[in-house]
């Protein structure tokens, strides 16, 4: 059973507007995934879903198996969430709002835990000063502390990173990390693509309310670790040379490249021997150039193939 | 029922009451000490017995309800407002907690503070007047019922407003002259005829009459009517919390 089940969620704000359009998503105990998407998609909509911040218009989400809006209190005894504004009390010591939100969660005080975790988060120094006294990246810290002080199993992070340094950026993922291997499943929103390379192990791209795509890392990886040879004839062929058969090239409609695409990671790229067998066969090469993807190229075509097909 | 949070939120409300504690204690004692140099002194030495009660003596509770009433109203919607204003409030619509935990923190901790303020009140009139209290169970009681009800109206209205502005329109347009017309003053057999029939249309009419005759044994209406006014006052109170949570209005988008 996933831990995080949603099925086709729509939601409409009061306005009129409709924010998600049908989201349907299943995300696996104990994995991270990032959700990719420009702003307004619908990130943190889905999130305050989720969450029980908003109401859905339509559809249904389970977490752990308990509905979000009829067992409320089952599904979101197991979520702690780190939202994107820097919401907190300025009056309140850091100590304070982290137990605070431990009771608000209805667990018993633990001190040592408490202790734990903002030593985890460099914020113990701080346990005493006044939230409005600390720095932004500080406040996030607080933050993601008043969501780990009830011990989530599951952790929704919206965008987690913006506006941090790039050591902190460092350190929140090696928390990230951490909280993984202690078996919590982990949700983030991210504007930056490194992000999602660097620490997820699953990424969903979410564009005007509509999941685009979602796919393991490791395979959106292998496609981007795939480039793409083309080879610009002098003169123009008719077919590929029959002693090139073996290598599965594509021809140009001018019949004036040829297109090889290979793997960057296998042992042998098979350029040499192909430049050979051209060679041979007679066909003058009159230039080269490669292309990669990248995670960004998969991302912006995807959306810009959904503006396309929204225009049309 | 999540008793730590109900605890939590209690305990979070209060943290601002003790960090204005001087505040808290020292205003309610200037404000009742001013009005019994000016009613009790000014005025009083003209009207000197209101059914048999020394006027300085019969103002008393009704003064006491004046403050209980409105700083319940400001405390609860100030509690509930503030978290809608500067965002914290998603902690708490995250949060595995029911509208009535929420409620009973909230308003048990406005409540509390009023309770207070009263009791401070009671204590510095006790300086200016000889009181006696004929039903101290009674007047525990209708105090008690006046800080949770108004502490709920309060709560409805900090949900309702969506500015500064409104979070005082209300106490301001409605409560303070329903409280002034209510009866704290005077006597409602005091008032000509046709606005003796108007006052029974005003709430607090039943609060300030049960809370005197506490004190005094002396009443406008008959307490079973005031402890009933009052039971309504709060049912009502309550199903509209109940039905703001219900529909998310004005708290969930
Ligand atoms: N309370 C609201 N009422 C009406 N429309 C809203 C509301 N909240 C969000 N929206 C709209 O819903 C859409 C999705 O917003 P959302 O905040 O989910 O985007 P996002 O993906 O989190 O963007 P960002 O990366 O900027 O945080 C936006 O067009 C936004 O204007
Ligand atoms: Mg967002």
């Amino acid at each position: 059973m996933p831990t995080v089940e949603i099925r086709d969620v729509r939601k409409r704000y009061d306005g009129g507007f409709e924010a998600l359009k049908g989201v349907s998503l299943d995300i696996e105990e104990g994995e991270i995934l990032a959700l990719l998407g420009p702003n307004g998609a619908g990130k943190t909509t889905l999130i305050s879903a989720i969450c029980g911040i908003t109401r859905i218009t339509d559809g249904s989400i389970r977490v752990g198996g308990h509905d979000v809006v009829t067992e409320f209190r089952a599904a979101r005894s197991l979520v702690g969430l780190v939202p994107q504004e820097m919401n907190l009390e300025p009056f309140q010591t850091v100590i304070a709002g982290v137990r605070f939100s431990r009771g608000l969660f209805g667990k018993r005080p633990d001190e040592a835990l408490i202790e734990r975790i903002l030593r985890r988060l460099s914020l113990w120094d701080k346990r005493n000063a006044k939230v409005m006294e600390l720095s932004g990246g500080m406040k996030r810290r607080v933050l993601i502390a008043k969501a780990l002080a009830h011990e989530p199993r599951v952790l929704f992070l919206d965008e987690p990173t913006a506006g941090v340094d790039v050591e902190l950026r460092r350190d929140m993922w090696d928390t990230v990390a951490e909280l993984k291997r202690d078996g919590v499943t982990i949700i983030l929103t991210t504007h930056y693509i490194e992000e999602a390379e660097a620490i997820a192990d699953r990424v969903g791209v979410i564009n005007k309310g509509e999941i685009l795509l979602v796919e393991d890392k490791a395979s959106l990886m292998t496609r981007m670790g795939q480039k793409e040879l083309t080879i610009e004839l002098t003169d123009p062929v008719d077919s590929v040379p029959p002693a090139l058969s073996d290598y599965d090239l594509r021809l140009s409609e001018d019949g004036g490249s040829l297109t090889y695409r290979y793997d960057t990671g296998a042992d042998r790229t098979g350029i040499g021997r192909l430049m050979g067998l051209l060679a041979e066969a007679g066909c003058q090469v009159r230039d080269v150039h490669t292309a990669q993807n990248s995670l960004e190229d998969i991302f912006v075509g995807l959306v810009a193939r959904q503006e396309e097909e929204t225009a049309a | 029922m999540n008793l730590p949070a109900i605890w939590a939120i209690y305990k979070f409300e209060m943290a601002r009451f003790f960090r204005s504690i001087l505040q808290s204690f020292v205003s309610p004692v200037i404000s009742t000490s001013l009005y019994f140099v000016v009613f009790g002194a000014a005025i009083g030495s003209r009207i000197d017995q209101v059914e048999g009660v020394s006027y300085g003596a019969f103002i008393v509770p009704g003064l006491i309800m004046l403050s209980v009433m409105t700083q319940a109203i400001s405390n609860a919607s100030f509690g509930i407002y503030f978290p809608k204003f500067i965002g914290t409030i998603y902690e708490l619509l995250s949060a595995p907690v029911n509208f009535l935990e929420i409620v009973l923190g909230f308003v048990g901790a406005a409540a509390t503070k009023a309770l207070f303020i009263g009791v401070v009140i009671l204590g510095t009139a006790a300086f200016f007047v000889d009181l006696q209290i004929m039903h101290p169970v009674a007047m525990v009681i209708f105090l008690l019922l006046t800080c949770m009800s108004f502490s709920l109206l309060g709560f409805i209205i900090g949900i309702w407003a969506r500015n500064f502005e409104q979070l005082q329109l209300v106490p301001l347009l409605v409560v303070t002259p329903l409280v002034f017309l209510g009866g704290s003053f005077y006597s409602i057999s005091m008032l000509p005829p046709a606005w003796q029939t108007v006052a029974y249309f005003n709430p607090v009419v039943y609060l300030v009459s049960g809370f005197r005759w506490s004190f005094f044994g002396l009443a406008d209406v008959p307490i079973a009517v005031s402890l009933l006014a009052i039971a309504g006052f709060t049912a009502i109170c309550l199903a509209a919390v109940w039905w703001i949570f219900k529909t998310g209005w004005r708290i969930r988008t």
